[in-house]
């Protein structure tokens, strides 16, 4: 049974007789054809559930532990091996220890501007970003280390980066909120909630443009799936409805996936949201909406792995809402003082990594100095990246006029008639501009 | 007559604007040429120069695709996309829900992998929804990435007033745009400049603002064999001279250089030979040909639909002020689109708009030819 057994479709309005226009919407090719050519779909007739899905994950019902309903993953008993479990574990672990070393660079001066930290929801990170082929796109929010990491750029171009370094993954040019690797298919980093998400699907429509129109295979056997990451406070924001829409209209490979850590800055969810069951939007589109405790990386895993599949079968978006929690505040400078400590006591004790740890333990997939061995391992690696970082040129003078353009004849053409590009005291930044 | 007009106006790119209902409406000199006056093979309006450079595009390169309201089966708003949804197919001529901000981003996000987008808004007035993407996720990314991912993107559709449409939809959004590092902002006016202008933008690896002109779409100009060319391009950043003079330089894009040509026509009757220059690219804006005419002229007048305030004459004019100051005889003459929301009542539109004769007191002005200051009512 699938963990989309949880979702309820709200029934189809019954079509008229009187012939509806139409839609011309592209990609009328059939979808990459699967062995399985049932798979997962919406159960043509659920029945919509006569009672109101209780609230879920908001702050009060949190703490007072009533309406706390269990994630509808049937996974307890989650079925990783030895190899997986400790590459999740090892991925949780650097993203943990590399946000905790961004903090203490950030309180020495090494780091500065704005620095949001992922403390806390590396189980959403892991469990869907372990899980993607090469050629997938992961598109972030200015909370994007973490998704960097797991992606695959290395650590020590991340710090860099934010040491504002010419060796780090952009030069030193975007920062903490503008990661972009082209070779691991890391789009951002966006600054502007909500400015990810067209972005994100334009990327899956990209994909499936490529297979479709271009015909070029991928090596993935099916779709390029795009992983779109984005809070609660997007949830609001115009963009995430009108990319619902598109995406299902179009059919785009393409999983949206909300952090919801029930906090935007200082906004809670509740005060902001008028209906703050985010998953229940996406039927409302046509597409299916999951709910998944995001603080067990196996039980992400799985709701990731079938979301995943859908899309590159071409089968379409995927609504999916993590609950999950920031430990630290906003950003560095976020005194974190509205949020119930209580809560935030609640949230610790559901740690991801110590929660993995527990269950790799239990179930005997390695013993405890395995564990052991792996975090020494990323403390390393961290240390390596800090030094490394620390060790980077800033970058020279000449690199601020670079990459403005793709073309530098955007510059235009200087007071002597030919192209300002073409002057070389222009590009070393010594000519007056 | 007609052989001095000719002679002055050389290859043929007079023409005029509609001015709408209520206003004159004067026929382009173009079609009253007699049939041995031979600079030019054929005479085709700006919306088949349009059309022409998208389908030519569009063919040469499947990664070419074109997205936005009523583009496919209404053949586009104003139907410039016209038989490409019938060509190309629905995956590659793409209708759109209302949702500006939405296949902005979209489009945006297809141009990080490669495919070129053409997002045509049904005026540049609705990009004010999708800005964010224009500036934000498309001119500011190449440098943000460091280079990895460039933006081939092209942001199309009509700009600036039309005849009658009321303030929300009159906007010139030139000075806007041009403002932004990143960014190439191209403004065609005849039929050769927008096939040239627009393939160019296609083909150029970086994102591209077209600011058409509605009333412009209509206007025929005669066009050269080779700006019919399917590989014929031109030069983003460069400006054209559309006339030669030697008193006063009047620089113009889009419509208004229409109403500068025909300035010029009166001025010349004064004695007063005025270069008018077709910025044709705002951003880069061509200051080493704007330069070089006033140091030949000595005089500027700058000619703009939009307002006032920090719009393109005020750049141009500090570009001259910086690199030919002593070459200025006259203070420079800016003339520009009234400081009001644009109105809807006929004779206040024409008030809030540039005319001819503004253009034409503001080169006198420029000249020491003394004339009032104040605007006719």
């Amino acid at each position: 049974m699938s963990a989309f057994s949880a979702v309820k479709i709200l029934p189809s309005p019954p079509i008229t007789a009187r012939s509806t226009p139409k839609p011309s919407f592209p990609f009328v090719f059939s979808s990459p054809s699967s062995p399985t050519a049932g798979g997962i779909h919406r159960p043509a007739a659920a029945p919509l559930s006569s009672s109101p899905r209780p609230l879920r994950a908001v702050s009060s019902h949190v703490l007072s532990n009533e309406q706390r309903v269990a994630s509808h993953s049937h996974q307890d008993e989650a079925e990783v091996t030895r190899e997986e479990a400790l590459d999740l574990y090892e991925d949780m672990v650097l993203g943990r220890s590399f946000e905790d070393m961004c903090a203490q660079m950030y309180y020495r001066g090494k780091m500065f501007g704005f620095v949001h930290l992922y403390n806390g929801q590396e189980a959403v990170s892991t469990g869907f970003i372990r899980l993607l082929q090469p050629g997938d796109s992961v598109v972030s929010t200015y909370r994007d280390h973490v998704h960097a990491l797991s992606k695959g750029v290395p650590a020590r171009a991340v710090m860099a980066e934010l040491f504002g370094r010419t060796t780090g993954c952009c030069r030193g040019q975007g920062g903490s909120m503008h990661m972009f690797s082209a070779p691991h298919n890391l789009i951002g980093g966006f600054a502007f909630i909500g400015e990810g998400i067209p972005v994100a699907t334009g990327v899956a429509f990209s994909s499936r443009y490529r297979h479709e129109v271009l015909e070029e295979a991928s090596p993935s056997g099916g779709l390029d799936v795009t992983v779109a990451f984005f809070g609660d406070g997007t949830c609001n924001n115009g963009q995430f409805f009108e990319c619902l829409n598109m995406a299902q209209l179009w059919k785009l490979p393409i999983v949206f996936v909300v952090e919801n850590n029930l906090w935007a800055i200082g906004m809670s969810h509740l005060r902001a949201t008028s209906d703050p069951v985010i998953w229940k939007k996406g039927p409302a589109f046509g597409m299916p909406g999951v709910h998944v405790d995001g603080m067990d990386v196996l039980k992400v895993r799985a709701v990731a792995k079938e979301a995943i599949e859908r899309a590159r079968r071409g089968e379409g978006p995927t609504l999916v809402e993590c609950e999950t929690y920031r430990f630290r505040g906003h950003s560095l400078a976020d005194p974190d003082e509205l949020r119930n400590p209580d809560e935030k006591a609640h949230y610790a004790a559901r740690d991801p990594i110590l929660a993995l740890k527990k269950h790799i333990i239990e179930h005997d997939l390695a013993n405890e100095s395995d564990l052991k061995g792996i975090e020494k391992k990323i403390d390393d690696v961290i240390e390596d990246a800090v030094e490394f970082a620390d060790a980077s040129p800033l970058p020279p003078r000449s690199q601020l006029l670079e990459n403005v353009f793709a073309d530098p004849k955007g510059f235009g053409i200087g007071p002597d008639g030919k192209y300002r590009c073409e002057d070389p005291k222009f590009t070393e930044g010594t000519a007056q501009v | 007559m007609l052989g001095v007009a000719r002679r002055k106006i050389g290859l043929g790119t007079f023409s005029s604007p509609i001015l709408g209902q209520v206003l004159q409406r004067i026929r382009p000199l173009g079609s009253v040429l007699p049939e041995n006056y031979s600079t030019a093979a054929k005479e085709i309006t700006v919306r088949e120069a349009l059309n022409s450079a998208l389908d030519e595009e569009m063919s040469a390169d499947p990664k070419v695709l074109l997205m936005g309201e009523e583009v496919g089966e209404y053949q586009g708003a104003y139907k410039i996309s016209k038989g490409l949804l019938e060509k190309y197919g629905p995956e590659r001529v793409l209708d759109t829900p209302i949702t500006e901000a939405g296949f902005t981003g979209i489009g945006v996000g297809a141009a990080y992998y490669g495919l070129r987008p053409i997002i045509e808004f049904m005026t540049f007035n609705f990009s004010m929804q999708a800005i964010d993407h224009i500036i934000n996720s498309a001119a500011k990314t190449n440098y943000m990435s460091a280079g990895q991912i460039s933006v081939p993107i092209v942001f199309r559709g009509p700009n600036g007033a039309a005849a009658g449409v009321g303030a929300q939809h009159s906007q010139c959004f030139a000075a806007w745009y041009a403002h932004v590092p990143g960014l190439k902002v191209l403004c065609p006016y005849s039929s050769e400049d927008a096939r040239g202008l627009l393939k160019a933008a296609i083909r150029d690896p970086d994102p591209v603002v077209f600011l058409e002109n509605e009333l412009l779409y209509g206007e025929t100009f005669p066009v050269s064999a080779e700006a019919l060319d399917s590989s014929f391009c031109l030069p983003i950043g460069k400006a054209k001279i559309e006339q030669e003079g030697k008193h006063v330089t009047i620089t113009a894009f889009s419509k208004m250089v229409g109403y500068a040509l025909q300035a010029a026509e009166i001025l010349s009757k004064e004695g007063i030979n005025a270069e008018v220059i077709n910025l044709r690219s705002i951003r880069p804006l061509d200051r080493a040909t704007i330069n070089a005419s006033v140091r030949k002229t000595n005089r500027l007048v700058t000619v703009e639909e939009g307002f006032p305030q920090h719009g393109v004459g005020s750049e141009i004019c500090m570009s001259v002020i910086e690199e030919s100051f002593e070459y200025l005889d006259a203070p420079v003459e800016r003339i520009a689109g009234a400081d009001v929301p644009t109105p809807y009542a006929a004779n206040l539109e024409r008030m809030a708009v540039p005319q001819v004769d503004d253009i034409v007191r503001a080169a006198k002005r420029a000249c020491y030819r003394a004339v009032p200051m104040a605007a006719a009512a």
